[in-house]
């Protein structure tokens, strides 16, 4: 098993390096650069001198290998470096939206879990019922409706029933436990819900396979009562798969909530995400890109271990 | 006789006095508060000198004041009164100012403030440190020298008189810096606030909110009437209307659409005021000079000759932010076309029918087809963008001509001007002021902003004209004739419909009057808020 957690190490290495390359060079193959953004402005009217002037400050002069190698440089060390349209050093950016991102991934997971697992569990064990089909329907409307939409429509409810709109400013949970709720279970349940729709369907399938392997049969013809069958034997062979969609849609939490940030205006790191590329902020685009995929990468290895833990057949390889 | 109308006329004073009383009572401003104001756009830096977004103005413009101000209670936003400066005189041949400078003001550390402070200030807009941006050195070219002869007086020497000089030291931007400071570190104030304005600094939390505090020394006895102000940064469009309608916004300060305002009044009935304004934004057509068949004058004029642009902003006034025709001047303004004048100008005239005859003639005299096409590129921004190029197309085909719209997306769309990789583009164009200077120098030859690409040595020498006239109405007459070189004998660009500022706010929101920029009127010193 150490052979195999090593192995897995070590790869995310090379995975890292390939994003790095190829955020690096593909950001810069969109047209404009932030030097003409921010100094640009609204009137538009800047002389090529100054422009050139502020593209030699950040090092847009040099060759295009060089700024790599530089930036590589520094993300080794762990140095990120300054944003671009800001000035104000990467990691600073990232940590002020971090604890948001992070808080409203754990809700939305949770309320995913939550749901989808139960849903999930019933709907196989009562397959072709109506408690499966109205199971399937509320999964399926999950999967068809967009989180930003579902979070229009909580803020369209709240101003018009109750007249009452979650705060527009976050507040850390440890400061006011009370506010930061109110301004974050909304975009966590429009969320959570289309999450739990994928994670539903995923539990259904898994459980209604392992329901029909020998050894369930077998479970039964022992005459283990069915409490014991579903928690001991087919709820965590069926949890393998469902276990790794949760974790996947967990990391693309963390910055992919893009549009719905904007719904409520969030200042997490999608909203920073957006803004980056506007601004064509090279450094902020890198460093989150680079973040993110870190995220993805991280929770696929946990996943790795996960995996040996939990099927003997990778403990033993 | 006499008595009898003696005492009529008491009662009718009497009268008269008791209606208007409530209502100065009413408007007596209101001590405390906190006024909760949504910011679309963000502060890349704090430091005024160097940046050109309204995302700094308005949550940093309270913590400072500038040498002048342009009067907050003017609606026209074109009247420069005093700010730090107490008075001023200006020298018979216009090349020497002289400003007195308040007494017993200090800065938030509470040191105080002197010309010294002017001084290093305006130093470090006209000539900043190696190493130090400042967008705005080119605007003042004219001035030789600042100096602060004693404590109290700053002089600025001219090389030529210019009038709009006082209005640029109106600038919303020219932050006055404490001299020390800047003298320490001239980056200091990229990262920090320290002012002497109305409001000391509290926090900023990056993409989230801003807030400030009532400054209790402030110089202006009795200001500011708020204890303090918060500005949320809100980028989505619906999320910024959500703000004001549930209550958590008193106002953002820069405008929404008409559909938005609607949405807003309709929702909250007499708890909005809408405060409506000409803006001084403009989006117009660039012809790029030198692609065919642009370069022939009588094609771009028959393109704007084209343009029905009254009744383009009866119907576009209903869904985007246009809604006056004017000239090359904010109607409503000092400098603006008078309605008969601007009738005169090509594509002005209200007889449509007969511009595009007309407009007709003048493409076939120039050997263009019927049904020519080309590509017009346009910025991706909904407000007023789309709607407006969607008209202009409509518009170019009554004339026979077959235009095909591309949308640049808006952070692509400066650097494609800049290349000239356009035949026909939407160009656009946002002054801080109302001042002929700031918004015609982008339409001189050698402008960085001369996206066109024409060489007009007569519009030149107009601006320059205009730019040096001391005498209003001599500045008024060079001005009419620049304009209709610019948008008739040349057709240089074609003007389409004035923007239109629509601020749809609290009620509980006093003291506060919209003028045509949304770079002005932000130090909130004499914003107060109503029960």
């Amino acid at each position: 098993m150490l052979k195999y957690l090593t192995k897995r190490f070590f790869l995310m290495f090379p995975t890292l390096l390939g994003v790095a390359i190829v955020t690096f060079f593909l950001i810069r193959v969109i047209p404009g650069d932030v030097v003409e953004l921010r100094m640009g402005g609204e009137s538009g009217a800047v002389s090529q001198e100054m422009l050139a002037k502020e593209r030699a400050r950040f090092g847009l002069d040099q060759p295009l290998w060089k700024q790599f190698v530089v930036w590589v440089g520094g993300v080794a060390r762990l140095d990120f470096g300054r944003s671009m349209w800001t000035g104000a050093p990467i990691w600073e950016e990232i940590k002020l939206r971090l604890s948001l991102s992070l808080q409203v991934a754990i809700m939305a997971t949770v309320v995913a879990v939550l749901l989808a697992i139960p849903l999930g569990v019933l709907a196989a064990l009562k397959q072709d019922t109506w408690v499966d089909y109205a199971v399937r329907i509320f999964s399926i409307a999950g999967l068809a409706t967009p989180s930003f939409w579902l979070g229009i429509v909580f803020i369209l409810m709240l101003l018009i029933v109750f007249k009452w709109l979650p705060p527009m400013v976050y507040t850390p949970f440890w400061q006011n436990p009370w506010q930061n709720m109110q301004q974050l279970i909304w975009p966590a349940l429009a969320v959570g819900y289309r999450y739990s729709a994928v994670a539903t369907r995923m539990t259904r399938s898994a459980m209604l396979e392992v329901l029909r392997e020998d050894y369930i049969r077998t479970a039964r013809a022992k005459g283990l009562v069915q409490k014991l069958i579903l928690s001991r034997h087919a709820l965590k062979n069926a949890m393998l798969p469902v276990m790794t969609v949760v974790a996947l849609e967990f990391a693309f939490l963390i910055g992919g909530l893009v549009v719905t940030e904007q719904v409520f205006n969030l200042n997490g790191l999608g909203l920073l995400f957006v803004q980056a590329v506007a601004h064509r902020d090279y450094t902020l685009i890198q460093a989150l890109v680079m973040l993110v995929s870190g995220c993805f990468i991280v929770v696929n290895f946990v996943m790795d271990i996960m995996y040996a833990y939990l099927d003997p057949r990778i403990r033993y390889r | 006789m006499q008595r009898r109308s003696g005492l009529v006329l008491t009662l009718i004073a009497a009268i008269v006095l008791a209606a208007s009383l409530p209502a100065t009572a009413q408007e007596t401003p209101r001590r405390g508060g906190e006024l909760t104001f949504v910011v679309p756009s963000q502060p890349p830096t704090y430091d005024g000198h160097q940046e050109e977004t309204f995302g700094l103005i308005h949550p940093v413009a309270p913590h400072y004041n500038t040498l002048l101000r342009v009067d907050p209670t003017d609606k026209t936003g074109t009247k420069p009164v005093g700010d730090l400066a107490e008075s001023w005189t200006i020298s018979k041949d216009g090349l020497v100012y002289t400003f007195k400078l308040r007494h017993g003001v200090k800065f938030h550390d509470g040191s105080d403030m002197t010309s010294k402070d002017v001084k290093a200030s305006y130093d470090k807009i006209m000539k900043p440190p190696a190493g130090v941006k400042s967008l705005r050195a080119v605007a003042y070219q004219t001035v030789t020298s600042v100096e602060a002869p004693d404590p109290h007086t700053v002089v600025f020497k001219l090389k030529w008189p210019e009038s709009s000089f006082l209005l640029n030291l109106a600038s919303p931007w020219n932050f006055i810096y404490k001299a020390d400071i800047i003298a320490k570190d001239p980056k200091w104030y990229e990262t920090n606030v320290m002012g002497t304005g109305p409001f000391t600094f509290v926090e900023h939390v990056k993409g989230s909110h801003w807030v400030g505090k009532k400054n209790p020394n402030y110089w202006d006895k009795g200001k500011p009437y708020l204890d303090g102000y918060r500005a949320i940064f809100i980028s989505a469009s619906a999320a910024q209307v959500a703000a004001i309608r549930g209550e958590r916004a008193h106002i953002q300060f820069r405008g929404f659409s008409p559909p938005e305002r609607d949405q807003l009044v309709q929702a909250l009935g007499n708890k909005i005021t809408v405060q409506e304004s000409p803006w001084d934004c403009l989006n117009f057509v660039s012809f790029h000079h030198e692609k065919k068949p642009f370069d022939d004058k009588r094609v771009r004029r028959a393109l704007s000759l084209a343009l029905d642009r009254y009744a383009g902003a009866a119907a576009l006034s209903k869904i985007t932010i246009v809604k006056e025709v004017g000239g090359v001047q904010v109607p409503g303004t000092p400098y603006a076309t008078p309605p008969a004048e601007l009738e005169k100008l090509a594509g002005y005239g209200k007889d449509i029918n007969k511009n595009r005859a007309e407009a007709k003639r003048l493409l076939k005299e120039a050997g263009v087809p019927d049904g020519f096409s080309f590509t017009f590129k346009n910025r991706g921004i909904p407000h007023p963008y789309e709607p407006v190029g969607i008209w202009l197309i409509d518009q170019w085909r009554q004339i026979g001509l077959n235009v095909k719209q591309e949308f640049i997306e808006a952070s692509a769309y400066h650097p494609m001007l800049k290349r000239g990789d356009f035949e026909v583009a939407m160009d656009f164009q946002c002054g801080f002021i109302v001042e002929p200077d700031l918004d015609l120098v982008r339409f001189v030859s050698t402008s960085d902003a001369n996206y066109g690409r024409h060489k007009d040595a007569v519009i030149d020498d107009l601006y320059s004209r205009q730019a040096r006239a001391t005498d209003i109405e001599e500045r008024k007459k060079v001005i009419r004739q620049l304009e209709k070189r610019l948008l008739d004998d040349e057709a240089h660009v074609a003007y389409t419909i004035q923007w239109n500022r629509i601020i749809p706010h609290s009620s509980k929101v006093k003291g506060w009057t919209i003028t045509p920029s949304h770079y002005l009127n932000n130090q909130l010193d004499s914003v107060w808020l109503a029960e």
